[in-house]
C-alpha cells in the first residue's frame, strides 16, 4: 500500500453534508473489475452533464482544485455503500486527504486501505478550512505531528495510532495478520469442539 | 469492555470471536460467513493471485450474484461489463472452491435475503460481507456488518478481520403498532429521528415490544436500514421467533447439534443490568406511516405531512441541504405528501423483497388496477421467494393489478443492471437508499413500506394505507 507522510498544496471546497458513495461514485462505474481507472468519474453526476460534458462550475472542473490532493467537505462524508470504488475513484483523481466533521465507518475504514487520510476536525475549525480553501490558501497535512497548517493556524486533529502507523510505513495488513495463523488455527480448533455446528461445513 | 459484570448482546459476541490482539494493538476478530457478491469481490480475488495466498476456509464462504443481473431474459446478460462481472465471480468460485449459487439456481436471489432463506444466518455469529446491508443477519442476532474490498481480501486469506470494539447503543421501542403502521415506518421514523450519522461508531440493539413482537422479516426491514442511521451493525436478541425460523431450513443445525445450538443462542441476549453508550426509548404509538421526501433516509415525514420548508431548518447547513433535496426532488414546500404524483412503483430489494411484503402487496392490489400513468414491478428477493409466490397465486393477482413479475435481484434499488428511472421520474420504492441518481441519474426516489407503495400504485399518488379502501 502507498505511504502516506505529508501533504501540502490547495484543498478543494466542497460544502455539502451527507456526501455519500453513490455521489462519489455512481453505480454505472462498479462494473469494472479493476481498483484503477476510476478518477475520471468521481463525483460524476456532479462533474458531467447529461450529455457527459464537463460541468464547468463544479469545483473540481476549475483550476487550480483541478489538481487538488485534498479536500474539504461537509459532515458525515461517505455515507452509504460499502464500495471501495469509492476511495478508489478519489485516489485516482489524485486526493490523498479529505477533511470533514464526520466520516461514515466503513468509507472511514475503507480510506486507511488506500493510503488515504481522513481526518476530522470541529466545526469551527471545518469552517475556517473550508474559508481557507475558497480563498486557494496552500494547506500543509503533517501525519507524524498530526496537523493541518493553513497560513498562521495550526490545527491539531486525532488518529489511532495503528491506523497512523499503517499510513505511515504502507503496512500490507493480510501479512501482519498472516503473522497470527497459529492462533487462528489454534482458535478454530477450539470452537470446532465447543460449537460443533458452526464447522458443519456445507 | 470487561469481561467481568453484565453484558450487551454485542459484548458477547464480540469476546467469542476475539482470536487474539496483533502486535499494533487491533483486534483480530473471527468471522463465522462471509458473503460474497460480483461486483465488490474481483479485486479482492486478484488481489489474492497476485500475493499468492489461498483462501483460508473456503467452506465459511457463500457467493451470488445479485447486484448487476437482470430481472428478464437472465439467460444472456447484454451488458458486457456486468456479464464479465457475474462470469468472474463463478470463475473465482470455482478455482478456490467456493459454493456458488449461479443465476439459473433457484436459490440464487439477493445475498442478504439468501442467508436467512438458507439457514446460513444463525444467531451469535459474525458475518460480513463487501455490502452494507450485511446489517441485515443481526435480525438473527448476528454481528453481521459491510466491509470493503481490501477487507474482503483479508476475510478470504485469513478468516478474521481487523476490529477495534463499537460502542453499544439500545433503541426501545414499545407498545402495540398503531394501524398501517409497520417495521419500515418503525425503521424510518428511528432513522429521522437520530440522523445518518446518528449510530456512527455504534451497533444499535433494538428491543422493546414492538421490535419483539415482529416477525423475523419484518426484524430483517429495521436491521437492514441500521447503515441508513450511519451504524457499524443492527442487533435484535435471538428468541423463539428466531429458533422456530431457522429450524430445518438447508445450512441450519442438524438435529445432532440442534439442542446444543439453541441452548448457546439462548445465552446471548443482552444481561438486564448492561450498560450502554447511548439509549433511546421510543412508543410506538407516535409512529405513523412514513415516507421520505429528500435525498437522505433521514428526510422523512408522516404520509399526513407535507414536504419541510428550508426557512424552518435550525442551522444554515441544514437549509441548504433542504434547498439542495427540494431542488433535485422538484418539490415545493408545504406540498401535501399525499398530493405527490408517481410515475414508478418499485417493490422489491433486500430491504422488503420478501415472502410477506409480497403477501402484504397483494392483498391490498387484489382485483384493482394499478393507476393508468404508474409503471410498477415487482422484483422479488431470491429465486424461492418468487416460487412461494408462484405457488400461492400472488404473482397472478399483481400481475392482473398491472405490475411487472420480475427475477430475484437487487434491480431498481441501486439501478446497476438496466431497471433505472429516467431523468426526473418520481418514484414509490421499497428500498433503502434515496440518494440523488440512486436509482437513475436525475430519478427522484420516495422511500415507504410495501403497503403504502401498493396503495400508492393503485392511486398513482403517495397514499395513506390508512384511507385506502
Amino acid at each position: 500500500m502507498d505511504k502516506f507522510h505529508s501533504l501540502k498544496g490547495i484543498a478543494a471546497p466542497l460544502p455539502i453534508v451527507n456526501i455519500d458513495t453513490d455521489m462519489i461514485i455512481p453505480k454505472q462505474f462498479l462494473k469494472t473489475i479493476k481498483r484503477t481507472g476510476l478518477g475520471v468519474s468521481l463525483f460524476y453526476e456532479m462533474r458531467y452533464d447529461n450529455d457527459g460534458n464537463l460541468i464547468k462550475d463544479f469545483v473540481l472542473n476549475t483550476s487550480p482544485y483541478d489538481q487538488s490532493k485534498i479536500l474539504v467537505a461537509g459532515d458525515n462524508f461517505g455515507c452509504g455503500s460499502s464500495r471501495e470504488h469509492a476511495p478508489w475513484s478519489l485516489k485516482d483523481f489524485g486526493i490523498r486527504s479529505v477533511i470533514s466533521t464526520s466520516f461514515a465507518d466503513i468509507f472511514y475504514n475503507n480510506c486507511f486501505q488506500n493510503g488515504i487520510l481522513p481526518i476530522v476536525v470541529s466545526p469551527e475549525n471545518l469552517d475556517q478550512l473550508m474559508t481557507a480553501a475558497k480563498n486557494q490558501i496552500e494547506f500543509t497535512i503533517d501525519l507524524p505531528k498530526q496537523v493541518v497548517k493553513v497560513g498562521n493556524h495550526l490545527i491539531k486533529f486525532e488518529i489511532e495510532e495503528f491506523r497512523k502507523e499503517r499510513l505511515l510505513q504502507g503496512l500490507d495488513d493480510i501479512g501482519i495478520t498472516l503473522g497470527y495463523k497459529d492462533k487462528i488455527n489454534a482458535y478454530e480448533e477450539d470452537k470446532k469442539n465447543k460449537k460443533p455446528w458452526l464447522f458443519k461445513d456445507n | 469492555m470487561s469481561n467481568q459484570g453484565p453484558k450487551t448482546l454485542f459484548d458477547k459476541i464480540w469476546s467469542e470471536h476475539l482470536v487474539g490482539q496483533r502486535e499494533d494493538g487491533t483486534n483480530l476478530l473471527y468471522i463465522d460467513r462471509h458473503l460474497v457478491h460480483e461486483v465488490t469481490s474481483p479485486q479482492a480475488f486478484e488481489g489474492l493471485k497476485l500475493s499468492n495466498r489461498p483462501v483460508h476456509r473456503p467452506e465459511a464462504t457463500i457467493a451470488v450474484a445479485d447486484h448487476n443481473v437482470p430481472t428478464i431474459n437472465r439467460q444472456n446478460i447484454e451488458d458486457p461489463q456486468s456479464k464479465i462481472q457475474v462470469e468472474t465471480l463463478a470463475k473465482n468460485t470455482k478455482e478456490h472452491g467456493i459454493q456458488y449459487f449461479d443465476l439459473m439456481d433457484q436459490r440464487q436471489g439477493i445475498v442478504h435475503i439468501i442467508g436467512p432463506e438458507q439457514g446460513i444466518t444463525q444467531p451469535g455469529m459474525t458475518i460480513v460481507c463487501g455490502d452494507s446491508h450485511t446489517s441485515t443477519h443481526g435480525a438473527f442476532g448476528a454481528l453481521a456488518f459491510g466491509i470493503g474490498t481490501s477487507e474482503v481480501e483479508h476475510v478470504l486469506a485469513t478468516q478474521t478481520i481487523v476490529q477495534n470494539p463499537a460502542k453499544n447503543m439500545r433503541i426501545s421501542v414499545n407498545g402495540e403498532l398503531p394501524f398501517g403502521v409497520n417495521s419500515k415506518d418503525l425503521i424510518l421514523y428511528i432513522i429521522g429521528k437520530i440522523g445518518t450519522a446518528g449510530g456512527t461508531g455504534h451497533v444499535i440493539e433494538y428491543a422493546g415490544s414492538s421490535i419483539m413482537g415482529l416477525s423475523m422479516e419484518g426484524r430483517m426491514t429495521i436491521c437492514n436500514m441500521s447503515i441508513e442511521a450511519g451504524a457499524r451493525a443492527g442487533l435484535i436478541s435471538p428468541d423463539q421467533t428466531t429458533f422456530n425460523y431457522i429450524k430445518g431450513r438447508p445450512y441450519a443445525p442438524g438435529t445432532e447439534h440442534w439442542d446444543q445450538a439453541v441452548e448457546y443462542w439462548s445465552s446471548l441476549p443482552s444481561d438486564n443490568d448492561a450498560n450502554y453508550d447511548n439509549e433511546i426509548v421510543i412508543e410506538s404509538s407516535e409512529i405513523d406511516p412514513m415516507v421520505t421526501w429528500g435525498t437522505s433516509p433521514e428526510d422523512v415525514v408522516s404520509v399526513k405531512g407535507t414536504v419541510p420548508n428550508p426557512s424552518s431548518a435550525k442551522t444554515e447547513n441544514k437549509k441548504k441541504s433542504i434547498e439542495r433535496s427540494l431542488e433535485y426532488m422538484g418539490l415545493k414546500p408545504g406540498t401535501k405528501i399525499t398530493d405527490i404524483k408517481l410515475d414508478k412503483i418499485f417493490i422489491g430489494s433486500c430491504t422488503n423483497g420478501r415472502i410477506e411484503d409480497l403477501r402484504k402487496v397483494a392483498s391490498i392490489v387484489k382485483d384493482k388496477k394499478i393507476a393508468s400513468h404508474v409503471q410498477a414491478m415487482i422484483v422479488p428477493g431470491s429465486g424461492l421467494v418468487k416460487k412461494q409466490a408462484e405457488e400461492e397465486g400472488i404473482d397472478k393477482i399483481l400481475k392482473d393489478a398491472g405490475f411487472e413479475w420480475r427475477e430475484a435481484g437487487c434491480s431498481m434499488c441501486l439501478g446497476m443492471n438496466p431497471d433505472q428511472l429516467k431523468p426526473g421520474e418520481r418514484c414509490a420504492s421499497t428500498s433503502n437508499r434515496n440518494f440523488e441518481g440512486r436509482q437513475g441519474r436525475g430519478g427522484r426516489t420516495h422511500l415507504m413500506s410495501p403497503e403504502l407503495a401498493a396503495a400508492s400504485a393503485i392511486t398513482g399518488n403517495i397514499s395513506d394505507i390508512r384511507d385506502f379502501t
